[in-house]
């Protein structure tokens, strides 16, 4: 045992992948050994997809070998990563829409095809490892967190001996992550190691036993993490220190109602999506109001209702007063709100247009410098995305490139910026640091304290807890479809928060929507 | 009864070139390619497999050659437009054109000449019952079976297929040359048993109802079933209008099938949720790997 435990699981000794003039990885080396959870750290742009690509077989190196058990192999592609037991749960998933979840993983599955006997062990590793899964459900219609979870287990379905996780938790609520945990600490106690990427500092040091730290395609240090600082783990990934989030200078001063839901009500669309039911909310003029809750509890349906991409009943949605339920898109931009949804590749940004022509996307009715005499003004559109791109240190290959060739991090900045440039009046955004690393989350939650305290109203939609008392005035949740009273987030504790994402507060939704009208 | 039963057969003689070229086209698009060149695969076939026939005396190797010449056409297609990457729409109305025009060339010397007809096998064309059989055998195919299943993922995500380790190129070459080989066939059919013989342009127009029969049948064979004997009905109605003199002008009845079949189907296409889980979402979009 202790023999077999000296040979790594896996090598990667002077990994070299240039992509034109860029060093993605320059001379990387990484060491895994058997059942151990190694940490992967890094900012965006540094390197980490590309490593963990190449070892999953998607990339090829430039130069570089890589060992297994002591073995030299070259994965040539992820079925051979496969083969040799890697499995991966990408941050970007690799999962089709139109396909339900047993199709889904039985596409990734080797052997005869049985969706019966499949779905069957689908619903047992389901079972024993905590993440409920419907077999038979569409993966279009389900949410983030339930789509990581097929990954996962499409993942676990193949018995893997490395288990490389790119950004786990960012779709988890804390009790989920600490779910995932345990089941990534039985998969370590049972041999299987595990490659944890991730940018929450916390987690990593509670969670990994070694951490392998990467800046601008280097590796920077290699440290146990249980012996470091989150903050000492956050300045060997971003080489400086990291600003701590300013509090409010106004100590949360707010104005007149702004934003007001008035007994909203919503059909589903589709078997699997939320209808929303009888939800009450104001957001004044100056405050922060965050809605928490477990991924596929309604978020997805509130987000449409308020941005337009759905209507409801005039009266059910007003913006200082102005019934706009059943105003478009554009109309309610004109009103003066932002919109920023949960997808940034192609729902905030079309993939394959550039930073500027993305710009047109949301501001073409409400930004005079992108049009000139009705047409289009591209330099008008370049101006505004260069302005962006250095208030929000968005980090890109080339001058304007397509969206799709940007990080996650640093088009999320892009997106953001491009809402919070026009002083909108009301911004309601969606989990706005999914998958985003320390420092950009950090500069996105900044911005929108900043927005507040310049007399905006913020509606924002988070899973993240941590996020939602670093910047929330207020703090409602949502569940299954009911939004309960939004409280003083300094009144409210994570376990009551907790409760009510299990659904707590349905029961009395009724006199909350009364005490809401009292509000308004 | 007897009536009943010669016109159902009238029906299903009409709807069989249609009902082939559309569960081809289906694979097709399944796996994300629209290949719009289906009459001119379709005119290819039917020269082919008069030609086969007529060179030969043996029906069967006519029915082979028309295979042979769509998968022929499917291939060049393919080869345009999955290797080097050339714009599906407008190489698919290139191959039509083609196709028309070299199918008048090849079978110059065929006009006027007699056919061979395919045997009937008690009454019955055998590729009729062959192409009913197959709108169940592509159902099982497609929803069935891994490889069905693989088509329906690229057609899907080819991002998602390639990073799962899938040859998107490969499982599209099959499903191009699956349309082609059916295409060949419907063509074949025209020639062989429909009215042997050979016209310029004989295809007139079917391959284009094919099309629009798969997406207005949302990309499922049983939609394709009936809207291909929909259009089989009314078209055999239509004939028996203009017969009977009912002072309708000709050209009015001519069109009622295409009509009346693009309607129907239409109001069962309306189905939004249905429709949405069906297409193919990267339908016409070249695969290109990262880098």
């Amino acid at each position: 045992m202790t023999e077999e435990n000296r040979v790594p699981l896996l090598e990667a000794r002077n990994i070299v992948k240039t992509f034109g003039s860029l060093r993605a990885n320059d001379d990387v080396n990484l060491t895994i050994m058997p059942g151990e959870i190694h940490a992967f750290l890094g900012e965006n742009g540094a390197g980490k997809s590309t490593l963990v690509k190449m070892i999953y077989g998607a990339l090829q190196p430039t130069s570089g070998q890589f060992f297994w058990k002591g073995r030299q192999v070259m994965p040539a592609s992820p079925s051979v990563a496969r083969h040799l037991g890697i499995g991966m749960v990408f941050q970007h998933f690799s999962l089709f829409d139109s396909l339900t979840v047993a199709e889904n993983i039985a596409l990734a599955m080797p052997g005869p095809h049985d969706l019966a006997a499949l779905s069957g062990r689908i619903a047992q590793v389901s079972a024993s490892y905590g993440l409920p899964i419907v077999p038979s459900a569409m993966v279009g219609d389900l949410s983030v967190g339930e789509r990581q979870r097929i990954e996962i287990i499409r993942c676990l379905l193949q018995e893997p001996q490395l288990l490389i996780m790119d950004e786990p938790t960012s779709v988890l609520t804390p009790q989920e992550a600490d779910q995932l945990f345990v089941v990534l600490k039985r998969l370590a106690a049972e041999g299987c190691s595990v490659l944890y990427i991730s940018h929450r500092l916390e987690e990593v040091k509670a969670l990994c036993d070694t951490a392998t730290i990467l800046r601008h395609g280097k590796v920077a240090a290699n440290v146990d993490p249980r012996r470091e600082t989150a903050a000492s783990l956050a300045r060997l990934m971003v080489g400086a220190d990291i600003h701590a989030i300013r509090p409010r200078s106004d100590g949360g001063k707010t104005g007149t109602p702004r934003l007001a839901m008035k007994h909203l009500s919503l059909a589903g669309d589709g078997a699997f999506s939320v209808a929303l039911t009888d939800i009450n909310l104001i957001v004044n003029a100056g405050e922060i109001v965050a809605i928490a809750g477990v991924a596929g509890n309604g978020q997805g349906e509130l987000f449409d209702a308020v941005s337009g991409e759905r209507l409801v009943a005039p009266g059910m949605l007003l913006l200082d007063g102005v019934a706009l339920g059943r105003t478009s898109i554009t109309g309610r931009r004109k009103a003066g709100a932002a919109f920023v949804p949960e997808e940034r590749l192609g729902h905030g940004a079309v993939p394959t247009l550039t930073l500027s022509q993305n710009m047109f996307l949301s501001r073409h009715a409400v930004d005079p410098a992108l049009v000139s005499s009705g047409l289009l003004d591209n330099s008008g559109a370049l101006a505004a995305a260069d302005r962006i791109i250095k208030a929000f240190d968005v980090r890109k290959g080339k001058p304007d490139p397509e969206a799709r060739a940007l990080s996650g991090g640093n088009l999320q900045k892009y997106v953001v910026g491009r809402e919070l440039e026009l002083k909108p009046k009301l911004l309601v955004i969606n989990q706005p640091t999914w998958g985003v690393d320390a420092g950009a989350a950090a500069s996105i939650r900044q911005a929108l304290i900043d927005l507040a305290q310049a007399g905006s109203a913020v509606l924002v939609i988070s899973q993240d807890l941590d996020e939602i008392f670093e910047v929330a005035d207020r703090v409602a949740v949502i569940s299954r479809g009911h939004l309960s009273e939004a409280r003083p987030a300094q009144d409210v504790s994570r376990e009551e928060i907790g409760l009510l994402m299990a659904g707590a507060h349905e029961a009395g939704s009724h006199e909350q929507a009364g005490s809401a009208d009292h509000a308004a | 009864m007897d009536i009943l039963l010669v016109l159902l057969t009238i029906i299903m003689t009409a709807a069989t070139p249609l009902l082939l070229a559309a569960l081809g086209e289906m694979v097709t698009e399944r796996s994300g390619v629209l290949n719009l060149g289906v009459e001119g695969m379709m005119v290819m076939g039917a020269v082919a497999g008069f030609g086969g026939a007529y060179a030969t005396g043996n029906p069967w190797i006519g029915v082979l050659a028309s295979i042979v010449a769509g998968m022929f056409m499917s291939l060049l297609f393919g080869f345009l437009t999955l290797t080097l990457l050339a714009n599906q729409v407008a190489t698919g109305l290139a191959l039509t054109l083609l196709g028309l025009g070299l199918s008048a060339l090849l079978g110059e010397s065929f006009v006027g000449q007699p056919g061979v007809k395919l045997p009937s096998l008690g009454g019955i064309d055998p590729l009729v019952p062959f192409a009913l059989f197959m709108v169940f055998a592509v159902g099982k195919f497609l929803f069935g079976t891994k490889m069905g299943l693989v088509i329906r993922a690229v057609g899907n995500s080819h991002t998602s297929a390639h990073a799962l380790g899938y040859n998107v190129i490969g499982v599209r070459y099959v499903a191009v040359l699956f349309g082609g080989a059916m295409s060949g066939l419907a063509g074949g059919y025209l020639s062989i048993v429909y009215t042997p013989q050979w016209v310029e342009n004989m295809t007139a127009g079917r391959g284009w109802i094919a099309l629009a029969l798969v997406v207005f049948a949302s990309w499922l064979p049983f939609r394709i079933l009936a809207g291909a004997y929909l259009f089989g009905t009314i078209s055999i109605l239509s004939f028996v209008l203009q017969a009977q003199g009912s002072g309708i002008p000709s050209q009015f009845l001519s069109s009622l099938p295409y009509l009346g079949t693009i309607l129907a189907l239409v109001v069962i296409s309306g189905n939004k949720a249905l429709t949405r889980r069906n297409t193919p979402a990267s339908l016409g979009q070249p695969f290109v790997p990262d880098r």
